[in-house]
């Protein structure tokens, strides 16, 4: 083998054993930092294990929506099929409003509450989540054209 | 008439483009200077009258002619002028008509600066115009911003009113200035392909150039005012919006540096020409994420499964011809010239191997939602800790390595005398993590790791700065381009590591602390805008018992969008930012505030407008050089 041949071949190897390092890494990072979307109904099945992180999402339940004496508040999110108590404290986005979608980013606890650590800021009206949709379509609240 | 006259004007646009593909990859052969002499011609004429369609348009927005649909859904008579003329890009149609206006600008500069033969210029203005028809088509056919409204309303719709910032004025035409900036590499890499012509990287330079500049500063800009209009205190989110504009940046920086290797000893030929391909295909693969609805955000104006369909083929035809054709010319190309293992190009091809890794994790974390969705439905997100783990360590081991490229020889290099230059440097990063030591508090092994690395790259820079006098534009550009990214990287850790935040229900009279200022809330008032109402919150930030000035949060209102903004408050020091935002009204006159305090948050964007004059400097001493040695090869740039 020339001097030439044998440096390009270490030059492969390198490449080679440092892409592999990245996509190992690559793929156990995504393991490690996937949050799932979960409706209020796969909560009520539970499909949902306590202490583990998600994004949750449905309509704020009318009339549930209850501030603390401080930034703590409290609300309901709810798909028609399922209802889930959320408790966050921090700052609402603007417009979080009673009947419209919302995304919260928690865990459950051990009691069935929803525990917020972040509530998504939407900031367009006309604009529903994606995922909102989806779990209203699921459990047949959605009406197309209209929110 | 207006409609009638910008619909013709783009039909027109889409016959010269035609002709200009025809007649510029006719002109790739040596014997057609007739071909090239109407490619040319075609470009302008495309130019002339995308710029008219563009112009009529801007026209309809500023005169609220509401019987053209996209003025009645975007615009409002309202709004004040400078918002009626950039809602013409605050919206999809619009801001298509934008990209093509600025793909044909790029295919006009590459035609009066004729860079790198009759040939070669020729051919790119082919793959140009095939480019700027296939996006006509589907302005056309999908997006047409001309189509009329019978009757027409009274009022319009209004803009989205995040949109109606002066930051977001100016973002996307920066940001496609950068992205579709990229197009005219890509044309120069085909067309090298086609002519069999080596000369090109030289040649593209100064396009990939303006491209870089245009995407850092579009990227920082974007990056300021989701800082200061957001009101979450954060400057960067790992949005897939935004990794699509990084993606494009972190293959265009590679580009440059690769292609830097190429033009001057011919190393790294068909890696060169691949990165050119993948610089513009990461341009189209975002706009595609941006412009076809498959993601919600901001961003996307609307979601029309056609106008996806028809972005997935574009894309699909234009990376797939790209590919085809590299894969079966580029084995007739000369091999790279060969280099020492101790030689600036093996620091470039490490350069190459870090971004295009940095590049690959954005790039997974970005799609990997999507794909699982089409496939099984499930619908995840990929966190901020995704990228923490992933991208940052890569883009920290680039950092280490930057200050040796600029210091090693072209093709063999001598690892001992670098170290030895760069040991000043090595003494500036020491003091740097002292520094840090001995200031801030809580001690974070990272942020000290990271002032280290920044002293380092900044040392680095002002040691070429004072050594090499009388040296090329280009090494100082280079200094100034690797001093920017330290710069960042202070204001990125400074405000990621000790960012402190409060959040308080405040009555009027009563106080708040955070960091080292106290707040004093003086209640809210409510103000008229042209279109919007606002709750303008009055805090006192004191000194003692004394009033040292006062900060004006808002959330304003606005009523023909039924939309509402939190317009933050922000006193900077130029080290350090006390930021506020107001949040929800919670009766009785009480309302929470939030409050950040972020050290050396300006450096942020400080660095990236560093390593824009960077670019801008090395762009200079492009044109300068080309405009001294005129040659057979270069017509003369002016």
């Amino acid at each position: 083998m020339t001097p030439k041949k044998r440096r390009r071949l270490a030059f492969v190897a390198a490449i080679l054993a440092a892409g592999a390092v990245l996509a190992v890494g690559i793929v156990y990072e995504l393991g490690q930092n996937t949050q799932y979307f979960r409706s209020p109904s796969d909560i009520a099945a539970n499909q949902v294990q306590p202490g583990i992180a998600f994004r949750l999402g449905g309509l704020v339940q009318q009339n549930s929506v209850h501030h603390g004496s401080g930034a703590d508040v409290s609300f309901q999110v709810t798909d028609g099929k399922g209802t889930v108590p959320v408790e966050y404290n921090g700052v609402l986005p603007a417009l979080f409003r009673e009947g419209q979608g919302v995304v919260a980013l928690g865990v459950l606890n051990g009691t069935g509450t929803f525990v917020a650590t972040e509530v998504l800021a939407k900031h367009d009206e006309k604009y529903m989540p994606p995922e909102v949709v989806d779990a209203l379509k699921r459990s047949g609240r959605w009406k197309e054209g209209g929110t | 008439m207006t409609g009638e006259l910008g619909q013709l004007a783009l039909c027109f646009a889409l016959a010269l483009s035609l002709v200009m593909a025809a007649a510029g990859l006719t002109g790739a052969r040596s014997n057609a200077a007739t071909a090239r002499g109407i490619a040319h011609g075609a470009t302008m004429g495309m130019l002339v009258f995308i710029a008219l369609a563009f112009g009529t348009l801007t026209y309809a927005f500023v005169t609220s002619d509401f019987s053209i649909a996209d003025v009645a859904n975007n615009s409002h008579t309202l709004k004040p002028l400078i918002y009626k003329i950039t809602g013409v890009w605050g919206n999809h149609e619009g801001s298509m008509l934008l990209w093509v206006l600025v793909l044909s600008l790029y295919a006009g500069l590459v035609s009066a600066l004729g860079r790198g033969g009759p040939q070669l210029t020729s051919a790119a203005l082919g793959v140009q115009g095939l480019l700027a028809s296939a996006f006509i088509l589907f302005i056309l056919f999908t997006s047409n911003p001309f189509l009329r409204l019978d009757p027409a309303p009274f009022e319009g719709a209004g803009l989205n009113p995040l949109l109606q910032d002066p930051g977001l004025a100016i973002h996307p035409p920066m940001l496609y200035a950068g992205y579709v900036g990229l197009s005219a590499s890509f044309s120069y890499a085909a067309a090298a392909l086609i002519v069999g012509e080596e000369g090109w990287a030289r040649a593209a330079r100064p396009f990939m150039l303006i491209a870089w500049i245009a995407l850092t500063c579009g990227i920082a800009l974007g990056s300021w005012w989701a800082y200061y209009e957001l009101g979450w205190g954060g400057f960067w989110f790992w949005d897939p919006v935004e990794n699509a504009s990084l993606m494009p940046w972190l293959v265009a920086t590679a580009l440059l540096h690769s292609a830097l290797a190429t033009e001057r000893t011919g190393a790294f030929r068909t890696w060169t020409l691949l990165l050119a391909i993948a610089g513009f295909s990461m341009s189209l693969i975002g706009t595609f994420l941006v412009r076809s609805g498959v993601l919600s955000s901001v961003h996307a104006f609307a979601s029309d499964p056609t106008r996806g369909f028809f972005i997935m083929m574009l894309i699909f035809c234009a990376i797939g011809g790209a590919l085809g054709l590299f894969a079966w010319r580029a084995p007739t190309l000369k091999g790279g010239a060969a280099f020492d293992t101790v030689s600036r190009e093996t620091a470039l091809l490490l350069n190459n191997v870090f971004l295009v890794a940095a590049c690959a994790a954005v790039f997974v974390g970005t799609l990997y939602p999507l794909l699982l969705d089409a496939i099984n439905g499930e619908k995840i997100s990929v966190g901020p800790p995704y990228y923490a783990a992933t991208f940052a360590p890569i883009f920290f081991a680039l950092l280490l390595l930057v200050p040796f490229g600029p210091i090693l020889g072209w093709r063999r290099g001598d690892l001992k005398a670098s170290a030895r230059a760069l040991a000043p440097a090595l003494g500036i990063a020491a003091v740097a993590a002292l520094a840090v030591l001995a200031i801030a508090s809580p001690r974070f092994l990272t942020g000290v790791g990271a002032f280290a690395v920044a002293g380092w790259l900044i040392g680095a820079s002002i040691l070429s700065f004072i050594k090499r006098k009388g040296a090329r534009a280009s090494a100082f550009a280079a200094a100034l381009a690797h001093a920017g990214l330290g710069v960042t990287l202070m204001g990125v850790t400074g405000t990621t590591l000790w960012r402190s935040e409060a959040l308080a229900v405040l009555a009027p009279g009563q106080t708040m602390t955070v960091g080292p200022y106290t707040l004093r809330f003086d209640g809210v008032t409510q103000e008229q805008g042209p279109n919007y109402r606002a709750s303008r919150a009055h805090i006192a930030l004191m000194d003692g018992t004394r009033v040292q000035s006062m900060l004006m949060p808002e959330q304003r209102i606005y009523p023909a969008e039924g939309q509402d903004t939190a317009n933050t408050a922000i006193r900077t020091t130029g080290f350090q930012d006390l930021y506020l935002a107001l949040g929800d009204d919670r009766g009785n006159g009480r309302w929470t505030l939030r409050a950040y305090v972020s050290p050396l948050a300006p450096f942020i964007w400080l660095g990236g407008l560093v390593m824009a004059f960077g670019g801008m400097l090395s762009l200079w001493g492009r044109l300068r050089a080309g405009a001294k040695v005129p040659s057979a090869m270069a017509q003369p740039a002016e």
